[in-house]
């Protein structure tokens, strides 16, 4: 009976632990959460959306960084998703045994978790030391090599779903092998790739360190490719470094602007592809 | 009567397809290629007038142009340590949380409130810790930190010291936050692929929820948990914005304590790459990029291996 009694104890404060465990986790999220809700709708007016980002002491706004993110994520996502989609068409339809398939397969994944501040660094030697000066394009290059491993990863996982009869059905009719593709597999994928290619949108809007020493950031409204250029984050993580209250103010609206983004998206690419996919 | 002659269909579409999408694959394998050749080239005048003892040389003096990684490599490795400390326990008890105790009907809402967690940008977690966690943390915690455990012998260095709030033990412990995410989803996942009449076959016998996690769903699992504990230590290694707001910034580490400010390798290239002077100073923190690179490449190597050996034998058995 010793022994029974001794299991059941050791059970118990097992699952108490467990329990506790996933209290703390889901604290952290309700705390951050609450902060970002608490401070990002004070610093929110509308002047954020429609002024300049200020110099320290005077108000303003964040429009500049606002339309910048928008441009260069907007880039970022035309450039590398199509080349995600099609690398991942060739894993999961031409590559699956090939030591080419298994190679990028293997490569993919590592580049899917590599500190994306390296990113930076690379695009930084590759493009803005030649060109001689940071610029919105080296931004926009860094962030769609961040698009690629996860839009390549998504389109591959939700190709590799679609039944292999349906391929065999598509070949017996006579159909070459990209018409079975691009009108059979593809075509049933629809909202899974289009879930991946959301994911990698929410990945890029928040992503700071790559345009550190890419795009920098600009304190005007800029339009140019190839001038530095304003984004959210790293004017938030400008203001929010400096000592000066108006600045702080406005990054934490940026956080809120930010963060509500990027769990919206997260939401409807869950809401539009039910099955659980993995980045 | 002859039968009606059909054309072959043409090859070319299938050709131009198929090396079209093969080439974009090789390009995703290119830019590894890229970043590497990239990162060497722009370290090379750092390599060369240093050597292999810039791995360990503490100092980090831009004026008199003398650099030494030791002391971000320390704050990376320290942060880190931390991050997986607290970190994994908590994942494991979230992974039986949601594998075995929690009502089906909760299941999916708090695994996705578990992901939104990872969804968050790390920039968020920074200005967070920053300029909430941190001071609550070096007001309240450290102090009773400080109080208990510095009291133990040697074990006491750890907790000694001015409670600043920003330091290696709080950038260490907002990585934490940010990787419990991704080791609990792992976890998660490789727990679900037990089969079921494994863990039933130990119920049977009379086992108790823990006994069957400890003894059945554990060691059938090994492989993906520790590839999971090892994807998030790639994370912490290579989390920026993070640890740059809370990690305190400075060159110097005069004790051992991990109240005391330090300097991570990615926080040393947020702060000052921007600012650096062309030539030697960019080249060492380029090659400070470099290290970072290997070190987080080799790590999510060996994860990933272990992940597909879990993978490989599930196959094997179904």
């Amino acid at each position: 009976m010793e022994l029974h009694k001794k299991r059941k104890v050791i059970n118990k404060i097992a699952l108490a632990l467990s329990l506790a465990a996933m209290s703390f986790g889901l604290f952290w999220l309700a705390w951050i959460l609450i902060t970002i809700l608490h401070l990002g709708i004070s610093g929110l007016s509308l002047a954020v959306f429609t002024q300049m980002t200020p110099p320290p002491g005077s108000a303003g706004g964040l429009a500049n960084a606002i339309f910048g993110s928008f441009v260069m994520v907007g880039l970022a996502t035309l450039i590398g998703t199509p080349i995600g989609i099609l690398a991942g068409v060739y894993l999961a339809e031409y590559g699956r045994i090939t030591l080419l398939g298994h190679v990028t397969r293997f490569i993919n994944d590592i580049l899917l978790s590599a500190p994306s501040i390296v990113i930076g660094l690379f695009i930084y030697a590759a493009l803005v030391v030649p060109m001689g000066k940071f610029s919105a394009i080296s931004g926009v290059i860094a962030l769609a090599l961040l698009v690629i491993p996860v839009v390549i990863r998504t389109t591959e996982n939700i190709l590799r779903l679609v039944p292999d009869s349906l391929r065999e059905a598509a070949s017996a009719l006579g159909a070459p092998k990209w018409i079975m593709i691009m009108q059979v597999t593809v075509r049933a994928s629809q909202a899974g790739i289009m879930t991946g290619i959301l994911l990698a949108v929410a990945r890029i809007a928040g992503e700071t360190a790559p345009l550190l020493f890419t795009a920098l950031s600009n304190q005007f409204w800029s339009t140019s490719m190839t001038d530095p250029m304003a984004n959210l984050p790293v004017t938030i993580f400008r203001f929010a470094m400096s000592p000066f209250k108006d600045w702080q103010d406005l990054a934490w609206a940026g956080v809120l602007i930010i963060t509500a983004s990027v769990l919206v998206l997260n939401i409807v690419a869950r809401a539009i592809f039910k099955e659980k996919i993995t980045t | 009567m002859a039968l009606p002659v059909r054309k072959k269909p043409s090859q070319l579409g299938d050709f131009i397809f198929a090396n079209l999408t093969r080439s974009f694959a090789i390009l995703a394998l290119a830019s590894l290629a890229g970043i590497i050749a990239s990162l060497f080239y722009g370290a090379w005048p750092s390599i060369q007038k240093f050597g292999l003892p810039f791995l360990w040389t503490p100092d980090w003096n831009p004026p008199m142009a003398k650099f030494g990684a030791l002391i971000p490599i320390y704050g990376t490795l320290v942060t880190s340590i931390i991050a997986l400390v607290i970190a994994v326990p908590v994942s494991f008890g979230i992974a039986i949380f949601l594998t075995e105790l929690s009502p089906p009907w909760l299941r999916r809402p708090l695994g996705t409130a578990i992901e939104l967690l990872a969804a968050i940008p790390s920039i968020v977690y920074g200005m967070w810790g920053l300029l909430v966690f941190a001071p609550i943390f070096g007001q309240y915690i450290q102090p009773v930190l400080k109080a208990t455990l510095g009291h133990i012998p040697l074990f006491g260095k750890l907790f000694e010291g001015p409670t600043l709030g920003v330091g290696l033990l709080s950038a260490g412990i907002i990585l934490a936050i940010m990787i419990i995410p991704f080791i609990a989803a792992v976890m998660r996942d490789v727990f679900e692929i037990t089969p079921q009449m494994l863990k039933e076959s130990a119920y049977g016998v009379g086992a108790t929820t823990w006994e069957v996690v400890w003894n059945v769903v554990l060691p059938y699992t090994k492989a993906g948990v520790i590839g999971g504990i090892i994807l998030g230590l790639g994370r912490a290694l290579g989390e920026t914005m993070a640890v740059t707001f809370v990690i305190g910034n400075t060159n110097f580490l005069t004790n051992i304590s991990l109240f005391s400010p330090g300097n991570s390798i990615t926080s040393a290239l947020a702060n000052e790459f921007a600012e650096a002077e062309p030539g030697l100073h960019t080249a060492a923190l380029i090659e400070l990029g470099l290290i970072l690179f290997v070190i987080t490449f080799i790590v999510l190597a060996f994860s990933k291996v272990l992940l597909m050996r879990l993978q490989r034998q599930e196959g094997g058995k179904t």
